[in-house]
């Protein structure tokens, strides 16, 4: 019987045929949680009396969200996941390794997986063909402590993205556009299977953002295929080893499918407070509006490739007056390679500054929270009020290139003329 | 009051739109306050509306639109929900993580078409039997009670409460 990818993977895990709507209770591979939804997990799992794991090598602690610690409370808590994960054996990824999801890639996902964390981008975990789904602290203990969980077999909702991006158009603007489309809600409680040429086209990181930003149209997963770019990723991380080939069967039934051709798309940006609030680049609604900040990186945008981007378009040039720029990069291995190729010297002189990597400002408790009535364009995933730490500032999304164009005009600006 | 109290006790309906965030119910800029649940607690929902947290009394409700706690896995947007007072949140449809969370944490998540419900209406509901009557309009409305399990872990007083009762979960 053809099945879709969730499908498959459940399927092999619970050892029977499924069908959406079905509860099942099943083995989950990994599960991690990081500073602000650990000490919660840690004292339930205390509270409960447990003593240890049964398998520690599941579980992984982050502590990348308010990162390194900027309060006294967020200071001791860190302190709390340190001392709890050297009792109980269990991994600690410290301060300045990363955001909980970008490590997850680059180290730890493996196709055909069950993956719980406590963060709803967690879904990003899908780009390798994994079931990777965000719970709360309680769920997440729970599946710390028993290695399972239940879940309710999600419907597919499949996305045949075909056609090659234009020149400065990307996968953040193809899934700008695939929310604007379906909206905040509309793929609540299903799962996202993102397939056709250009996903077979794009490396791993940049069909990365789609997985990513899956939750903000409410899906409990979004899936790529494991599949040649996969092996090729895993490849350059040195984990070859832990390729296996998965994909769901394109005749599997699923009761939507929606087509995209990638190829007409313009860059996209989100409105002010929601997600799915989405337009061209060259609406007259964000044509000329005034940035006050600029915010690159997050789980979202904060790789290699996003960066190699935006320091192309500000290297030899500078941010306009009256507007700032402030970048990190989401994991230890991203600012790494960044040094290596100069790509945090281009950022600086053209007058932005470069954070350790994390969480950054994107969680709104360190490192750039918006001044009342300001505007910000940022790589984020999402833009709630409130986000960023101020309820009374205005965000917006766009693409890394777009929002290194909009630098340096100081509004919110169409990058295709200055990608190089 | 626990939620699976069919109490025929009204409570009053708190109105909230269509899509409201864990960010509006648990604003970021707080999360100093984690360990000062009572001071958090008095923020619950204040970037949606202000006079909530103040004057919420015991057994109300948290009336929603579309997609109720949409965005981030904080389960403390729930807890603080159910330690202001409210007794369940009716909404006409659930983000999947909050869902998920209000039922472990103890708070009833009970998706049911609110459409029509008015602020400061008293509403009474029936957990088991899936009857929502607004005393004002005399609306009655039907909802899918939730699935056995679910139930049973809402009764329990929350997941942790029934994990100790039964030392497991099982469907
Ligand atoms: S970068 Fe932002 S969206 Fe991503 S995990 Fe961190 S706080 Fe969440």
């Amino acid at each position: 019987m053809p099945m879709t990818l969730v499908e498959k993977i459940l399927a092999n895990k619970v050892g029977h045929d499924v069908r959406p709507g079905q509860l099942v209770m099943t083995p989950v591979d990994q599960v991690f949680a990081h500073d602000l939804s650990g000490p919660l997990a840690i004292s339930q799992l205390r509270s409960l009396g447990f003593k240890g794991f049964k398998h520690p090598e599941k579980v992984r602690f982050f502590l990348d969200h308010a990162s390194p610690s900027s309060t006294v409370a967020s200071a001791n808590e860190h302190k709390t996941i340190r001392e709890f994960a050297s009792e109980w054996g269990v991994e600690l990824v410290d301060v300045g390794e990363g955001i909980c999801h970008q490590v997850m890639m680059e180290k730890y996902v493996r196709s055909g997986e069950i993956i719980i964390g406590g963060d709803s981008h967690t879904c990003m975990g899908g780009v390798l063909g994994a079931l990777a789904t965000g719970m709360g602290s309680t769920d997440v203990a729970i599946a710390m402590y028993l290695s399972r969980t239940w879940l309710r077999v999600p419907d597919t909702m499949r996305f045949v993205i075909n056609g090659r991006t234009p020149h400065g158009v990307y996968s953040k603007d193809v899934m700008l556009h695939i929310i604007g489309r379906i909206g905040a809600g509309g793929a609540t409680y299903r799962s996202m299977e993102f397939v056709g040429s250009t996903i077979a086209e794009w490396p791993v990181p940049e069909r990365s953002t789609l997985p990513n930003m899956a939750v903000e149209a409410g899906a409990k997963c979004g899936l790529c295929p494991s599949d040649a770019r996969t092996l090729e990723y895993l490849t350059q991380q040195g984990r070859a080893k832990d390729y296996t080939a998965l994909s769901g069967d394109l005749d599997a039934p699923c009761n939507f499918e929606m087509k995209v051709d990638a190829s007409a798309l313009e860059p996209q940006i989100a409105l002010p407070h929601n997600v799915d609030l989405v337009v061209g680049v060259t609406d007259p609604k964000v044509r000329n509006v005034r940035i006050h900040q600029i915010y690159l990186g997050t789980c979202t945008n904060g790789r290699i490739e996003d960066f190699r981007v935006a320091a192309g378009v500000l290297k030899g040039n500078k941010i306009a007056k009256g507007t700032r720029l402030v970048a990190t990069p989401a994991s230890r291995q991203v600012y790494l390679q960044g040094m290596k190729e100069g790509l945090w010297t281009a950022i600086v002189e053209a007058g932005g500054l470069v954070n350790s990597p994390g969480c950054g400002a994107c969680p709104g408790v360190q490192t750039g929270i918006l001044g009342s009535g300001e505007n910000c364009l940022s790589t984020m995933n999402r833009n709630f009020k409130g986000r960023m730490g101020n309820p009374e500032a205005f965000i917006y999304l766009g693409s890394p290139a777009t929002c290194a164009a909009s630098a340096l005009a100081g509004v919110i600006t169409d990058p295709r003329e200055v990608v190089r | 009051m626990t939620p699976t109290d069919s109490a025929n006790t009204p409570g009053r309906a708190w109105i909230f739109g269509d899509n409201v965030s864990t960010d509006l119910i648990f604003p970021g800029r707080y999360v100093h306050l984690l360990s000062n649940m009572p001071e958090l607690v008095g923020h619950t929902l204040e970037d949606a509306r202000t006079d909530y947290a103040p004057n919420v009394k015991p057994g109300d409700f948290v009336v929603a639109g579309e997609n109720f706690g949409m965005g981030s896995s904080r389960e403390q947007a729930p807890v603080i929900i159910k330690l202001s007072g409210a007794r369940a949140v009716l909404a006409k449809s659930f983000a999947r993580i909050f869902f998920r969370n209000a039922i472990n944490i103890g708070l009833a998540a009970i998706e049911v078409d609110t459409t029509g419900i008015k602020d400061g209406d008293k509403l009474t509901i029936d957990l088991e039997a899936g009857v929502l009557k607004d005393q004002a309009s005399g609306i009655e409305r039907r909802f899918e009670p939730l699935p056995p399990i679910m139930t049973e872990i809402l009764r329990d007083g929350g997941l942790i409460e029934h994990i100790k009762k039964h030392g497991d979960i099982n469907l």
